[in-house]
């Protein structure tokens, strides 16, 4: 009897405790949804319809965010002289569009690279052939560049070495964004491909 | 019965030396590196990578302090950090190797950055790295050139 009642009254302090911590993490935001609501909605043009920018493509051709509505899109920021994220992230959307199989030609998918100083847009060709053919790559001027990178409110620092020569820190997420031009979600770069893969779907299937 | 038992376990222990016959394993001391690799460079404008596996056996840590290649003028150390959705390469001075476990220089965390290339890698192709370490001093390995596409090494970790 005066075990059954120890026993009950654990059980009532530990649920009480895990209520209590729920409580805390939803207050502080903590929670994993939460984060994802924060961040996509903390971006300022969320939206492809209203930004302004224009971009000349890997086969030179001039590309600008109204043109890409219509379809579903993922965009992710980079550069070809990044050795190691980059070609990771590469790897992994190579790897998100295998397994979305025929779905994926409804999807258009774009690296922007964020050193327009090297990057022209043959060194993006030469670089992305080495990679799935289905990622079009994008540069242009630094101003262009500059107001692409405002647009989709990304990080982009430039970092100079010791030799004199400069590496690139930037934002490594990939954006989705829907038909109708609204963000749909961030795909982080250390995302498993079981969740990734449905957020693209996601993207896909959702209208207006 | 037990020839055929013999020539059986004799199989097996061939059988995972020929699946790394491609990737060179090298012991000093306390230290088992293994799993070697890069990728293949377009031209030698861009620093090239090296990813590589190192298992401490001992009971003793060490800390891998540097590298050196005859193939780029500028090696170093650097780790792939995240920080609020950016991501920064800052350099490494020196990565730990604690007793008893399997440090691995991969894609998205520590790698060697090769910088000042001397020559284009080329898939297929190989190059020594001398890693440098605190107590078991330096220790070089064949380091092989996979695609530019490649996510990991041909032959898989370290055991």
């Amino acid at each position: 009897m005066r075990r059954r009642t120890l026993i009950l009254s654990s059980v009532g302090l530990l649920s009480a405790l895990g209520f209590m911590l729920a409580v805390g993490a939803w207050r502080s935001g903590d929670l994993p949804w939460q984060q994802e609501a924060a961040l996509v909605s903390g971006i300022r043009a969320a939206d492809l319809g209203s930004m302004s920018w224009q971009l000349t493509s890997h086969d030179n051709e001039r590309v600008s965010p109204q043109d890409w509505v219509g379809e579903a899109s993922l965009v992710f920021f980079g550069f070809t002289w990044c050795p190691d994220v980059c070609p990771m992230t590469l790897l992994n959307i190579s790897e998100w569009l295998d397994k979305l199989g025929p779905e994926a030609d409804r999807l258009a998918v774009h690296l922007v690279t964020v050193d327009p100083e090297r990057d022209s847009p043959e060194v993006l060709a030469d670089y992305l052939s080495n990679f799935d053919p289905r990622i079009t790559g994008l540069t242009g001027t630094p101003d262009e560049v500059a107001r692409a990178v405002e647009a989709f409110d990304v990080t982009v620092r430039r970092v100079p070495r010791k030799d004199g020569d400069y590496t690139m820190d930037h934002t490594a997420g990939v954006f989705l964004f829907r038909p109708d031009g609204r963000l749909s979600s961030i795909i982080d770069l250390h995302e498993d491909p079981q969740f990734a893969v449905p957020k693209i779907r996601q993207a896909l299937e959702r209208e207006g | 019965m037990l020839k055929s038992l013999l020539a059986g376990m004799g199989l097996a222990v061939m059988l995972p030396a020929v699946a790394l016959a491609d990737c060179a394993e090298v012991s000093q001391g306390q230290l088992l590196i293994s799993a070697a690799w890069s990728r293949a460079t377009i031209g030698t404008a861009r620093p090239a990578v090296f990813y590589v596996t190192i298992r401490n056996n001992g009971s003793t840590d060490d800390r891998l302090t540097g590298i050196e290649t005859p193939v780029a003028g500028m090696p170093m150390l650097h780790e792939t950090v995240m920080t609020d959705g950016v991501a920064s390469m800052p350099h490494a001075s020196d990565i730990s190797i604690p007793a008893g476990q399997t440090v691995s220089l991969a894609p998205g965390g520590y790698h060697g950055m090769l910088m000042d290339l001397e020559e284009e890698l080329k898939d297929g192709e190989s190059f020594p790295v001398t890693l440098k370490f605190e107590n078991a001093g330096p220790v070089s390995v064949e380091t092989a050139v996979l695609p530019l596409r490649a996510r990991e090494a041909a032959c898989g970790d370290a055991p």
